[in-house]
């Protein structure tokens, strides 16, 4: 028997695996496709201070092994999250719960923070400083160490919660983004949001999704989600959420390796609604084969 | 309710210009709502392609594809007895109940967008309703589904918008020109279309839309449409939208 939990900065989960913010909507309707009790974690659906529509369509262009999504945030706003979503999604759901919380500047974090601290069944704050998809604020936010820093500082005082922020790899160097926050005080990181892409139709000479970028995600980007997990890695000693192009138990393991203390999962989600169940499933074999007990402590030697 | 199922291809059939028929046997149980789709996954590509079901009976689905791009392509070259991967049962279908009892309900589709009115026929004419389908196509050698729709019971009208078949022009020429009367309408087609029949049509009516989807699962929220009554996933609420519902 091999022992698939993990602890994600003081918080135990079972496994390793979370579903990314915006690739598993509030929990339940991923719920519809199995029971999201095997989970290590979920991570919700990016929210803000207002309720928003998001971008126009269309919002998804596919690429060669990823897509480029431009839903830009479509969220019915922190109130509405806390009223409905996160009630509905506890009676059914005992796993921790992570907020992924966005806004346009300092104060729309701050804000959103505060109100999440009232709500007992939010286990993690995800600051997204890193959304490609909204204009003056989203991804802005975390491309200076200095803003970025200013964010973690104002989610930190307004919650006792832990606070990860998480970063774009549209940076030339992650890693100054990474200690910022880390001396600002956040809890973790989750490494990485998408990457800043676009496609033409060459027929109609229009970009595919109508916001003319978006952001790019999917198994392609794997090798880069990995590369920045692992500057971060040894760069910050706070554990970072390992994120980008995973779709096998072996990602999973290799993003670990690279530092990552538990492992997001995202665009597998789009392509097979039960690509988290069917990781956590293989996982033991794959760890069997590797001759792995554990999770903990995996590293490069 | 949706869920992953795995299909074989037993054949792939010509049908007109760029269009094949795909027929896949497995498991149908549950999964004959009409209007509802499946996401196909295609080899090579990434994102699975979202496909009308245009008939199910038990242990055999139909699909009709139109070879848009790549995938399509890819889809319609695949040799009988390649394992097909698809999640069923996605979406909310046609609401058959809308016609009233032993009434006229009009199915009326253009192009590819005839494809889920083969299965809509035949459940309206279980259910008592009498039906009129009006298809629209550009050219003669577009059309198909015709004869298996009046084997269904349905009064077929075909348009062409060159004339080298029934009426001349689009199906609201055709509604028009036939006057043809119904009670309740469905329709399925091109955005223009579906705009133009929902404008000329007094009565109440549902129409199937389209949108790039990623997931078509309901979980990523790529395809959530503006509707009078609030954002709605295409792929979840919809794809079907009642007239009134549509912000065009
Ligand atoms: C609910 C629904 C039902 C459909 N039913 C049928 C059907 O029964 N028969 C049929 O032939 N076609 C149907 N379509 C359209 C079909 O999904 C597209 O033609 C197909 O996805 C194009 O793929 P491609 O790889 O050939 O084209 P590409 O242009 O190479 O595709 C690139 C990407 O864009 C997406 N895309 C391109 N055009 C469309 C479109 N019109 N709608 C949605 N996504 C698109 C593709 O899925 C893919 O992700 C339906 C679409 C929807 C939304
Ligand atoms: C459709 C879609 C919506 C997303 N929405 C959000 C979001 O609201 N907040 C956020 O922090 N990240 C969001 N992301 C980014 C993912 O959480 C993840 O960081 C990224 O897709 C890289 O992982 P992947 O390659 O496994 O998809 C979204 C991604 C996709 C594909
Ligand atoms: S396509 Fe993902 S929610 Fe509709």
């Amino acid at each position: 028997m091999v022992d698939l939990s993990v602890n994600l900065g003081g918080i135990p989960l079972d496994n390793p695996i979370i579903p990314a913010s915006g690739t598993c909507g509030f929990g339940l309707e991923l719920n519809e496709w199995y029971d999201i009790n095997i989970l290590g974690a979920i991570s919700l659906k990016g929210t803000t201070r207002e309720a928003r529509f998001g971008n126009a369509l269309p919002r998804i262009a596919e690429c060669r092994q990823g897509l480029i999504n431009s839903v830009g945030l479509e969220n019915p706003g922190i109130e509405k999250l806390l009223a409905e979503k996160i009630p509905a999604l506890r009676a059914i759901y005992r796993k921790p719960i992570i907020a992924n919380i966005s806004g346009f500047c300092v104060e729309d974090f701050a804000f959103c923070a505060e109100r999440a601290e009232g709500c007992a069944d939010i286990d993690i704050l995800e600051a997204n400083v890193s959304c490609p998809n909204v204009h003056g604020g989203g991804m802005a936010l975390g491309t200076d160490p200095k803003v970025a820093a200013e964010v973690t500082r104002a989610v930190k005082k307004a919650s006792s919660k832990p606070v990860f922020v998480k970063l774009t790899p549209n940076v030339t160097d992650i890693t100054a983004i990474a200690r910022a926050c880390e001396e600002a005080g956040a809890d973790g990181l989750t490494v990485i949001n998408t990457l800043l892409g676009m496609r033409i139709d060459i027929r109609t000479r229009k970009p595919v999704v109508a916001a003319s970028t978006g952001g790019f995600s999917g198994p392609a980007v794997f090798p880069i989600a990995l590369r920045a997990v692992w500057q971060v890695a040894r760069a910050c000693r706070i554990p970072v959420m390992g994120c980008g192009g995973v779709s096998t138990a072996e990602e999973v393991i290799e993003m670990m390796m690279a530092g990552a203390s538990a492992v997001q999962v995202g665009s597998a989600n789009l392509v097979d609604p039960m690509a988290c169940k069917r990781i956590i499933e293989q996982l033991p074999e794959v760890m069997e084969r590797l001759g792995l007990k554990d999770l903990k402590q995996l590293k490069i030697n | 309710m949706a869920n992953e199922r795995t299909f074989l291809l037993t054949a792939v059939e010509p049908v007109a210009t760029a269009t094949w028929r795909l027929r896949l046997s497995g498991d149908t149980t549950g999964l004959c709502r009409a209007g509802q789709f499946v996401m196909v996954s295609v080899p090579g590509r990434y994102l699975r392609r979202p496909i009308s079901v245009c008939d199910c009976e038990p242990g055999l689905l139909t699909l009709i594809v139109k070879v848009m791009g790549e995938g399509t392509a890819e889809l319609v070259s695949l040799a009988p007895g390649t394992p097909l991967q698809l999640l069923c049962g996605l979406g909310n279908g046609f609401d058959i109940e809308a016609t009233p009892r032993d009434k006229e309900a009009m199915i009326i589709g253009g192009g590819v967008g005839v494809a889920p009115l083969l299965l809509l026929c035949k459940q309206l004419r279980e259910a008592d309703r009498h039906v009129t389908a009006v298809l629209g196509f550009n050219t003669r050698a577009d059309i198909f589904l015709e004869r298996e729709l009046e084997a269904a019971g349905a009064d077929v009208i075909v348009a062409t918008a060159d004339g080298t078949a029934g009426c001349q022009g689009f199906v609201t020429d055709a509604i028009r020109m036939c006057s043809l009367k119904s009670d309740y309408f469905y329709a399925c087609g091109p955005r223009p279309m579906l705009k133009a029949v929902c404008q000329q049509l007094r009565q109440a009516g549902e129409v199937s839309t389209e949108e790039r989807m990623g997931c078509g699962a309901g979980i990523c929220y790529g395809c959530t449409c503006q509707t009078t009554d609030g954002p709605k996933r295409t792929c979840k609420e919809g794809p079907v939208f009642k007239k009134e519902e549509l912000v065009w």
